[in-house]
């Protein structure tokens, strides 16, 4: 073949569950080159919660993402609770800390059957959602949603933890981690997935700084990071626990991170099961957060999630800003391919667990011009989409407030 | 001429294929999915899909060959179909036997799959060029183990013949078991001819949508999955006339139940290696190919060479 093929995969393709487009230029079956697009989902978060009481902000932001909800409410919470100067009892952040892990667990198991069902072994994935229930259920149990679990609330968490509860969560572990251990199993000895994934979407640990890759990506090349450990945020200073790292670099090596993890978080949830100290559930929280700035950092399940917060006196932020950690990511997706085949392209992509609609925010210099303000941003999407898709958005009232 | 219209047509002709091919779709599936620790279909579902399919609009891409993209899955159908006719079933005759002819069913039964191919070629779009590209490859790679592997136990018969080969093996008792090393490589290669995990790379949903399929909707698109179902039957049944030989002088009825016993057995393996395997690289295959099962192959038929001389002395 001498003539060049692009391939499209996506912004719609079987293997990605959200919009996102990967230009893959092809020698043959071997990758050349490839070009990631991303901004199929803005969806305005940053720019709606200016206009929203904190409040109601909590339950928006809980929205950027469907599996790590409680990732980032956690994480913008921290950064209001810092502006106020709130004192989290210590039961309140267990929680956190508890419902942190769960999410975690489902995080990864889910990522463990995507994997498997981007090689083709729609057994594993099957296997790791049915045990996915197991997890969505107790969540279910002690928060109310298998999803948006909206446990925090300002200054503490909503509900507590019953010592019927408590017996659950840990019959629920037991089970989980045997299941975990065959997985381990599986992922590691079977040969066809050994095949698919060693060696396959290599970074090494340079480049891994150099992209900045956070989260299982980067532990799965040899950076030992972990916000947890660094930054021991709610309960985690009080639980022991190893940061899971591996020296693959590759593909399986962010497998038997994930798995690592997931035993880990086990172990964790058990700790601060154990521990939970009793105190009040939540302190009283002021409407209006005085003036002042904060940053939050979170180990999400996919790494490292940054929220940024102003606060001007009043009930609303001045500025939120936060960095999920698939836009650190996903730089690193093209460097990974280098050389690789288009067989492994949705596996590499895959293996960095993105998720796009978390990531997408809005871009400020358009064409290297001067920075825009809102208004000017505003008024060049409606221009644009009217010259380029032929929509026009000139009569649309905004709807926010 | 009504009897051999009969035999066609009905049995064993393609009413008896049309209901096999569906039952093994539906225990293929059913089984896949028990292990998977999923409910599966009800038995008429994959019936119920063919008449879903066939009702469904049929959209031919703007640059396709019209003439072609409309005949490749008949020509499919066909193919596989014929090689069925001159496989035995329940007794060591086909119902059109010469000689030679296993060479002969093995050469139709590469006719689907060179369908496959042009179905993906003329259809004009990015992921079915790939998917074809990979089809051809994949071809090339188990073709050559898959042919020798089902040759060899005609070495120790001395004949390519299914008759010949039948009445040999029925002759002397457990001797067909000699040849489990190349029933081993042919249902492998058999699991890359039908496009299944481990080897279903031409068609992979996650790389590239359908491959050489994802143009072909409705009743093409059904035509070419019944294909698909119809190869199946067919390639059991060789390597049940082949690597099973016998059970082929019982009479009709126990004769039948025999048949379909030895191709329930194939489909269930061939649903097991599905379940447990994850789908390999396009070079992958070619190296498992070459590099173990054609060698394998050849092993068995030097065994075969080395065998015969024993017996015949």
């Amino acid at each position: 073949m001498a003539k060049k093929l692009v391939i499209p995969i996506g912004p719609q393709h079987p293997a990605l569950k959200e919009p996102a487009s990967f230009d893959v230029t092809l020698q043959g079956e071997k990758v050349e080159n490839i070009l990631v697009k991303l901004g199929y989902n803005h969806r305005g978060i940053e720019k709606a919660c200016e206009n929203k009481p904190y409040l109601h902000d909590l339950y928006l932001i809980e929205r950027v993402c469907g599996i790590c909800s409680h990732s980032h409410a956690t994480c913008f919470l921290q950064a209001v609770e810092e502006i106020a100067g709130l004192n989290v009892p210590m039961r309140a952040k267990y929680i956190r800390s508890i419902i942190g892990e769960m999410e975690r667990i489902h995080s990864h198991l889910l990522w463990l059957g995507v994997a498997a069902h981007e090689i083709g072994f729609d057994t594993l994935l099957m296997y790791t959602w049915r045990d996915r229930e197991i997890i969505m259920d107790l969540l279910a149990l002690l928060t109310g949603n298998r999803v948006n679990y909206a446990v925090n609330i300002l200054g503490g968490v909503r509900k507590d933890i019953s010592e019927e509860e408590k017996g659950q969560i840990l019959k629920a572990m037991d089970v989980l981690e045997e299941r975990t251990k065959y997985y381990a199993h599986v992922a590691t000895e079977e040969i066809t997935i050994k095949k698919r994934l060693s060696k396959v979407g290599y970074l090494s640990p340079e480049d891994a700084v150099k992209m900045g890759a956070v989260g299982p990506t980067g532990r799965a090349s040899k950076i030992t990071r972990d916000i947890r450990a660094e930054d021991k945020y709610a309960a985690y200073g009080e639980v022991d626990f190893k940061v899971i790292s591996d020296d693959n670099c590759d593909v399986f090596g962010r497998a038997v991170v994930r798995i690592g993890e997931l035993m880990e978080s086990y172990s964790i949830i058990r700790q601060l099961i154990k521990k939970l100290p009793v105190t009040p559930l939540k302190v009283p929280a002021p409407l209006r957060i005085p003036a002042g700035e904060a940053i939050s950092r979170y180990e999400a399940p996919r790494g490292e999630d940054i929220h940024y917060v102003r606060a001007n006196g009043t009930d609303k932020p001045e500025r939120v800003k936060l960095r999920a950690p698939t836009l650190a990511n996903v730089q690193s997706v093209s460097t990974m391919l280098q050389k690789g085949y288009l067989a492994d392209v949705t596996i590499v992509i895959a293996a960095i667990d993105p998720c796009f609609s978390c990531t997408d925010r809005m871009i400020v210099a358009v064409n290297g011009k001067d920075e825009m303000t809102w208004k000017q941003l505003r008024q060049h999407s409606i221009d644009w989409y009217k010259k380029n898709r032929g929509v026009d958005f000139t009569k649309v009232k905004l709807g926010i407030k | 001429m009504l009897l051999a219209l009969l035999s066609i047509l009905i049995f064993p002709g393609f009413l008896f294929l049309f209901i096999l091919a569906l039952a093994a779709e539906y225990i293929d599936r059913k089984l896949y999915a028990r292990m998977q620790t999923r409910v599966g279909p009800p038995w008429f579902q994959p019936f119920a899909d063919f008449i879903k399919l066939l009702s469904k609009e049929l959209i031919i891409p703007e640059l396709a060959d019209r003439v072609i993209f409309r005949t490749l899955p008949l020509v499919a159908c066909a193919a596989a179909a014929t090689a069925f006719l001159f496989i035995p079933v329940y007794n060591a005759e086909s119902i059109f036997s010469f000689k030679g002819n296993i060479v002969a069913v093995i050469y139709i039964l590469t006719i689907p799959t060179l369908t496959y191919f042009l179905g993906g070629w003329y259809s004009r779009s990015l992921y079915s060029l790939i998917g074809s590209m990979r089809v051809l490859t994949q071809l090339f790679s188990y073709e050559v183990p898959l042919l020798m592997a089902v040759l060899a136990p005609g070495v120790l018969a001395s004949s390519w013949t299914f008759s010949t080969v039948i009445n040999f093996y029925q002759a002397n008792g457990f001797l067909f078991l000699v040849n489990i090393i190349s029933f081993v490589v042919a249902i492998i290669a058999v699991q890359g001819k039908l496009e299944k995990v481990p080897f279903d790379i031409p068609e992979a949903e996650t790389e590239i949508v359908a491959g050489t399929f994802t143009e072909y909707t409705g009743p093409l698109y059904a035509y070419f999955r019944l294909a698909m179902n119809i190869q199946t039957i067919s390639v059991s049944a060789l390597l049940a006339a082949v690597f099973m030989p016998f059970g082929y002088n019982l009479g009709f009825v126990l004769g039948v139940i025999v048949f379909l016993l030895k191709i329930l057995f194939i489909i269930v393996i061939l649903a097991v290696i599905r379940t447990i395997f994850a789908r390999i690289r396009m070079d992958q295959m070619v190296m498992l190919c070459w590099k173990y099962l054609t060698p394998l192959a050849l092993f068995q038929i030097f065994l075969n060479i080395i065998l015969k001389a024993v017996i015949t002395q």
